[in-house]
């Protein structure tokens, strides 16, 4: 009878705790969006319990965040979300947007990506924010994708990808492929000799642009040796380095991603592969990954972006200082960090020309907006979403930076269906 | 010629790998019936405890000692992860012994905890140890290039195979530990402590796990999530050797190493993958106690 009576006292108890946690999650929840702490932040913006309220009412305007703060991809992304969040602050000291303040709400995607379109349709519908930052992977942007298009959202993505697409719902920030992999091919076949070995994690961005470089390949004459993919977080690479020296190529174009980058320069090295012997280009490596990796184990390695910490400009002087004492001296700045922060702005920007947040007005003032980024003066293209970017090429460096060995000169009209690439032309059907 | 000869020494090197990561597992698994998935987060546990003795080296020992810091990280991360072993043991595993289901879901809880606690210590992006100097570089042989880190951990793999054979199977401990395994009521009659044997095998296991992270700090990248990339690699060479049998986790780890390595050169990484893991399958189902078989005369 005791033993009765207690697991009832026990379900009791347990149903009594639901109820209280159902009724009390419609406002505490969002407070556990930020709970993955860095320990080197210091006063980023707190995030505000989302109550159903449309998304500028009162003086606050909302916005969300939307990275991986925990997973493999948190490696990346936690930057990205540490710059957006610079960045609102920036601009709620200088005065706010329409007069009021922006308040961020923080979900991570977990590196997750089904988790990515959940939390954006929650940031969406529950908090009804006026805008989303967010997203890395190719992956998780094309989980959320579906979602803004069914809830008219907006979408700033702040990392290169590989193109072939420009959904009426999404803002481009970080370079599409004819501005950062197709001018690097042609430098390297200009530069480094026509054996191409292709090297990448197996899913959609490294296939895609793949794809795009056997065609850019085939039209100038360069010769592909090699094209392998591994798992995303494959830790062995003994088996494909023998693999490379066996097929000797002259440029290996590095699509990898995330960790396996760090154990794939690792073992190169340890294989008496050095930089010198053989070229090496990835399109994933930045300031942030270096870090993992070692600098001395990556210098002389080539990577293709449109910003490096190192440009000499007023504007990255005053980003780098900025980030830098916001989250400490040993933090860096690298090409997507920057595109989250000139998203935020360009955001910012629109709504003020449009004078207000609701999406398509903000999507129509977009349209031709140009800002002062670190990177450069940037330009929205109005028929794609996308950035107007210099495309430029780096080496590393023994410090960890990049120095720059070549820059496009003016900056280049996005072209996310390579449209005006006549070897490029079927590549946009079949990858659909 | 100089290809084969470098990937047979490929396939070794997996192998050495692959026997590193599962000997932790192979004993608390194996030996215990424990389905510890926080054991991935114990290899973690390992490698961060070669970054910070590094990073204590930098700072506090004249630049010419730097080197000796690796050698001083495995025994080090070997101390960590016992104790850590010894604490996940007597907190949890106590309770869920002879629960395989139990054990499974919490302990991939605490492994969760574990990577979230990494992530508020060290940060979310990977840490860079720099390997000591006279682990660069490799011997030139035949053509080839065989690094001298993955020398290193075949021949760490091979020191930590015959100090775990001496415990178990030369020393009064081992034969306390074996003699609670293959029949505990009778242990616990002859006057042998299952409660203390049971914690320190554990803790050996995860002391084992730690020196398995340290060492992969060589090869591969230092973050939170390194734990997720090498435990199903490690379950499934305990699985394939056998429960209950070092024998059996050595020729688990040299099959799935040399298998890997040979149908990756032939096809590709993630093809090669999924033809080791079917073989893996297709031979569990003929034979489900895995390479080599233990035999007891307990019921169970």
């Amino acid at each position: 009878m005791k033993r009765k009576s207690a697991k009832k006292l026990a379900v009791l108890a347990a149903g009594a705790m639901l109820l209280l946690a159902g009724c009390g999650s419609n406002n505490g929840n969002n407070a556990a969006g930020s709970g993955s702490g860095q320990p080197t932040e210091s006063g980023a913006s707190q995030p505000v319990s989302g109550s159903a309220s449309p998304a500028a009412s009162g003086d606050v305007i909302k916005v969300g965040i939307l990275h991986s703060l925990s997973g493999t991809m948190a490696i990346s992304e936690v930057s990205v979300r540490d710059a957006e969040l610079m960045a609102i602050d920036e601009i709620n000291a200088a005065g706010g947007v329409l007069g009021k303040q922006i308040v961020p709400i923080v979900e991570d995607g977990a590196s997750d990506w089904p988790t990515f379109a959940e939390k954006a349709r929650k940031l969406l519908t529950d908090d009804k924010v006026a805008t989303v930052f967010g997203g890395w992977t190719s992956a998780s942007r094309k989980a959320m994708l579906p979602v803004f298009e069914e809830l008219n959202g907006l979408l700033w993505y702040p990392v290169q990808y590989e193109g072939m697409e420009k959904s009426p719902n999404i803002f481009y920030t970080g370079a599409t492929t004819n501005q950062q992999i197709v001018p690097a091919v042609d430098w390297l076949l200009e530069n480094k000799g026509k054996k191409f070995y292709l090297l990448g994690s197996d899913y959609v961005f490294p296939r895609t642009a793949n794809m795009i470089i056997k065609a850019q390949l085939k039209a100038k004459g360069g010769e592909l040796v090699g094209e392998e993919y591994t798992p995303l977080g494959a830790t062995d690479y003994s088996t494909i380095i023998s693999k490379i020296q066996a097929a000797k190529p002259d440029v290996v174009f590095n699509t990898l991603n995330g960790d396996s980058n760090v154990a794939f320069f690792k073992q190169l090295k340890d294989a008496g592969i050095t930089s010198d012997k053989l070229t090496t280009m990835s399109v994933s490596v930045a300031e942030e990954e270096v870090r993992g990796i070692g600098a001395d184990v990556l210098a002389g390695h080539l990577t293709a972006w449109n910003y490096f910490q190192s440009i000499d400009s007023p504007e990255n002087k005053k980003f780098v200082d900025a980030y830098k004492a916001k989250y400490g001296a040993d933090r860096v700045t690298d090409d997507p960090i920057e595109a989250g922060y000139t998203a935020v702005y360009l955001w910012k920007e629109a709504v003020e020309k449009a004078g207000s947040t609701d999406v398509d007005k903000v999507k129509e003032a977009a349209k031709g907006l140009e800002f002062d980024a670190p990177e450069g003066k940037v330009k929205i293209d109005g028929d794609n979403q996308h950035l107007y970017k210099v495309a430029r090429i780096g080496e590393a460096q023994p410090d960890g930076q990049f120095k720059e060995l070549w820059n496009s000169g003016d900056a280049v009209k996005p072209d996310p269906y390579l449209e005006t690439y006549d070897w490029a032309a079927g590549l946009s059907d079949s990858s659909q | 010629m100089s290809v084969w000869l470098v990937q047979m020494f490929n396939s070794l090197s997996v192998s050495s790998i692959l026997l590193l990561i599962a000997l932790g597992l192979a004993i608390t698994f194996g030996l215990m019936n424990v389905i510890n998935m926080a054991h991935g987060e114990l290899i973690m546990i390992g490698a961060y405890t070669a970054y910070v003795m590094q990073n204590l080296f930098a700072d506090y020992f004249p630049a010419s000692w730097f080197g000796a810091y690796f050698i001083l990280a495995i025994p080090a991360a070997f101390c960590v992860t016992f104790l850590a072993g010894l604490a996940l043991e007597a907190g949890l595993i106590r309770f869920l012994y002879g629960r395989p289901l139990d054990s499974l879901l919490a302990t991939w809880g605490v492994g969760m905890v574990l990577q979230q606690l990494a992530r508020t210590i060290f940060g979310a992006p990977n840490v860079g140890v720099k390997s000591p100097e006279w682990l660069n570089g490799g011997l030139s042989l035949g053509g080839g290039v065989l690094p001298y880190k993955r020398l290193f951990i075949i021949g760490l793999v091979l020191v930590t195979l015959i100090a775990m054979y001496l415990y178990i199977y030369r020393s009064a401990a081992g034969r306390r530990m074996r003699a609670v395994m293959q029949n505990r009521q009778m242990a616990a009659c002859l006057g042998i402590s299952t409660r203390r044997v049971d914690a320190i095998t554990f803790a050996v296991g995860s002391g084992i796990a730690g020196v398995a992270g340290c060492a992969l700090s060589l090869l591969g990248p230092i973050g939170p999530s390194l734990g997720t990339y090498y435990i199903v690699d490690a379950f499934m060479v305990v699985v394939l050797g056998g429960v209950g049998k070092l024998l059996g986790t050595v020729a688990g780890a040299l099959g799935m190493g040399v298998f890997n390595t040979y149908f990756e050169f032939w096809t590709n990484a993630s093809l090669g993958k999924v033809l080791v893991f079917a073989c893996v399958v297709a031979f569990l189902q003929w034979k489900p106690q895995g390479l080599v078989a233990m035999r007891t005369r307990s019921l169970d």
